[in-house]
């Protein structure tokens, strides 16, 4: 029997076991849409932007681990999807992302909304397809889905032009997928793990610096082991926060730019480095060729050219991370180093007292509310047990530095990217893939007004979803740039007026609470959790606030400035409105 | 330093400008690149000559095979192979040089495609070093116009150059 290719569309979804996705629509796709509108086992959440759409499948993707799936019309819909495929490539998320498309005999006319986004999409999509005879459909769909979620995983688009979906075609569905030219590699090569094991025997000074592959590959576990076997203490990219606990001993939290000063420092004075799933982004290094000066570097990727991309390795190791942990643990069993610990005696000793000296902090004020004190509470309400979704800028790194991440995939954030918007609407993703989880995303007022639309998103599919916005009433780390760089000049980084947020959640039909002083921050939180409802929390928070430490643009990682000692809040604070 | 890659790729629409923009978008040199069919007409055949450092030449590769269409990649400089290259030039010399160009296509084992009144269209096939070398040669007597081919490579039996 031949089915129409939207009807295909529809079969593929339900082999691929996809019952939701993230959509808007538009001319082109309403052959599928008029499929959707009585079909029980597919949901389309209708965001309120593309752009929200494809974060929404992002933070559903990352929450889950299941691929996110996103539909959207031709022309504009297609281009507003690209900044969150952009997004999903930079932190390996797997998506597929359907854009309709003008009719084929019109491909190339400058037709009405067309845009040619195969070609736009090229350079930030793993893989991407025009799909030109509905008979490929089904191939392609089940393609899509294996070169989004194998490998390194990534963000895939397929572009189905409307003469595809209304053509038909018999449903051939293939069950398993040949591609001579794409075969990820899983296991690691023996040779380099046994040298990575001796490495691992023979060094005094070691630190495992992991990143977002722990998270992809699901190794978190074997991570744990070996970090506890061998008595190595763990730093964690932005993208590998969660990969071991925040709060375990062995744990020195986030390196980089503002990473802690006891990470920092460990990998400066470390002999040897295990980067596990990490791919050296600049904002992790610092200056390179003084990154790690006295380390040999021991590189764990599934994606080859992440090795010796940005800093020498000594020992690459092309893999899946957690099949590469399994055996490098089997091998240090076997090996049977039975004095790991006195090994590493002096090193931890070390460690801990870099901790003492230096831990990390910030000036609590009686008056003002600080915003590291606000993302404290939400850690101490919740006891760590949140999604945590957050936007770019300052919130994002107080985020990253007081709430301690002791689980996987429980924090969503934009590390490649970057991207201001990201975290609403990933939250509300990662709400509807976990309707039952306590979601908040840590925002600033500035980058929650970026898809503050979604706010209808939330509501009317009553998701709960959290937004505690740290309002600075400026682009805060724009500022901090500015004002640590460039002579305090504010050029254009000042949200003279932002929306009153209480209001707008209100206009939405959701909640809005606001907190001005510090003694409100805790029973806010409460509140909002309490509540079933989406709820915006506006905090007014000192403006003036620093993230720190800071590794200043282009300077080696240990070069870290501190906010001064007991410094308080000037008495002339900014008007609050 | 210089080298000739050579990649098999799915022959499928839009692959050249994967691999074109793979260059461009991460600042990688092309100084030639040439597409064409192979034996089997679903694969395609690229030869690229590009320059850079070891760690250059290394992620290039790296990035060149992470290309799903991409089938496979050799660096045909670290093999012993055959590399040529064609160009058509169009000279126009003056009458007394008329035999003089003529001779120098004989030499290099060149062809007369064409001719007109005023011009001469030769066609040359060798390595790089040869078509330089006639290039240079033709040169004062007024090349019109010329087109090179780039480069295409082939490796020899067996060994790895040592
Ligand atoms: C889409 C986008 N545009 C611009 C930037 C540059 N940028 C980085 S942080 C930042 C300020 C963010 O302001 P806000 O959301 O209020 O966060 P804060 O730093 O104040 O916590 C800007 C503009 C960006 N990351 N993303
Ligand atoms: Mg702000």
């Amino acid at each position: 029997m031949k089915l129409s290719g939207a009807e295909i569309f529809i079969e593929c979804l339900k082999r691929e076991k996809v019952d939701t996705i993230f959509g808007y629509p538009g001319g082109v796709v309403l052959n599928i849409f008029d499929l959707l509108y009585d079909n029980k086992e597919i949901r389309l959440i209708l965001t309120r932007h593309e752009q929200g759409a494809v974060h929404a499948a992002d933070g559903y993707a990352r929450a889950s681990g299941k691929p996110g799936v996103v539909l959207v019309t031709s022309g504009p819909g297609a281009t507003n999807t690209v900044t969150g495929i952009a997004n999903a490539y930079m932190d390996s998320t797997p998506l597929v992302v359907f854009s309709g498309q003008v009719p084929t005999p019109l491909i190339g006319n400058d037709a009405f909304q067309e845009a040619d986004i195969v070609g736009i999409t090229r350079p930030c999509t793993k893989y991407n397809f025009l799909v030109k005879d509905v008979s490929e459909l089904a191939r392609i769909v089940r393609e899509a889905f294996y070169i989004a979620t194998t490998g390194r995983p990534g963000p895939v688009l397929i572009d189905l032009p409307k003469d595809v979906t209304s053509g038909k075609a018999d449903f051939m569905w293939p069950e398993k997928v040949h591609m001579r030219s794409y075969n990820p590699k899983y296991e690691g090569n023996r040779w380099m793990i046994t040298q990575a094991a001796h490495e691992i025997a023979k060094a005094k000074k070691a630190v495992i610096l992991a990143g977002g592959g722990v998270i992809h590959s699901g190794g978190h576990k074997e991570l744990k082991e070996l970090a506890e076997h061998t008595h190595i203490p763990v730093t964690m990219t932005l993208m590998g926060l969660g990969g071991f606990p925040g709060t375990h001993s062995l744990s020195l939290g986030m390196l980089g730019m503002h990473g802690t000063y006891y990470a920092n420092m460990a990998i400066q004075n470390s002999d040897l480095i295990i980067a596990i799933g990490a791919r050296f982004d600049d904002r992790v290094t610092g200056k390179v060729d003084t990154f790690a000066p006295h380390a040999k570097i021991i590189h764990v990727d599934i994606d080859p050219t992440s090795i010796r991309k940005n800093v020498r390795v000594d020992v690459p190791i092309v893999g899946d991370v957690k099949l590469v942990l399994r055996d490098m643990l089997k091998i240090l069993k076997e090996t049977g180093k039975a004095q790991w610990g006195e090994i590493r005696k002096s090193w931890l000793k070390q460690i801990d007292s870099w901790k003492k000296e230096r831990p990390l902090v910030y000036y609590k004020d009686d008056f003002v509310i600080k915003p590291q004190f606000v993302v404290e509470k939400i850690y101490e309400i919740t006891r760590g047990d949140a999604i945590i979704t957050t936007e770019v800028g300052q919130n994002q790194m107080w985020a990253a530095q007081f709430f301690k991440f002791d689980r996987p995939r429980t924090l969503l954030s934009s590390g490649g990217l970057g991207t201001m918007g990201y975290g609403f609407p990933a939250a509300i993703g990662a709400q509807i893939a976990f309707p039952d989880k306590l979601v908040i995303d840590i925002a600033g007022d500035g980058s929650i007004q970026m898809n503050i639309q979604e706010l209808a998103t939330a509501v009317i599919n009553k998701l709960p979803v959290k937004v505690a916005i740290l309002n600075n009433q400026y682009l805060g780390m724009v500022r901090q740039w500015q004002e640590l760089f460039f002579r305090e000049r504010y050029s254009y980084s000042h949200l003279d007026i932002s929306p009153d947020f209480v209001k707008v959640a209100e206009a939405y039909g959701a909640v809005g609470f606001r907190a001005t002083k510090p003694s409100e921050v805790e029973p806010v939180i409460k509140e909002a959790i309490k509540i079933k409802k989406a709820v915006f929390m506006d905090f007014r928070v000192y403006w003036k606030e620093k993230v720190y430490p800071m590794v200043p643009a282009g300077a080696a990682i240990d070069q870290m400035i501190f906010e001064e000692e007991e410094k308080k809040p000037e008495k002339k604070l900014k008007a609050v409105k | 330093m210089r080298h000739t890659i050579s990649v098999l790729v799915e022959n499928k629409f839009g692959v050249l400008s994967r691999i074109s923009g793979l260059f461009s978008g991460r600042g990688y040199n092309i100084e030639s690149l040439t597409v064409g069919e192979t034996i089997d007409p679903q694969i395609s055949i690229m030869t690229i000559v590009t320059t850079g450092d070891d760690q250059i030449i290394e992620q290039i590769t790296k990035q060149l095979n992470k290309l799903i269409d991409v089938i496979k990649v050799t660096d045909m400089t670290e093999l012993d192979h055959v590399e040529r290259e064609m160009v058509l030039v169009k000279v126009s010399p003056k009458q007394e040089d008329k035999a003089e160009v003529l001779r120098l296509a004989e030499i290099f084992r060149g062809r007369i495609v064409d001719s007109g009144p005023t011009t001469y269209t030769l066609e040359i096939t060798g390595d790089e070093k040869k078509i330089e070398a006639f290039i240079e040669l033709v040169k004062p007597y007024g090349i019109k116009e010329f087109a090179r081919t780039g480069k295409v490579a082939i490796s020899r039996e067996g060994v790895k150059k040592k």
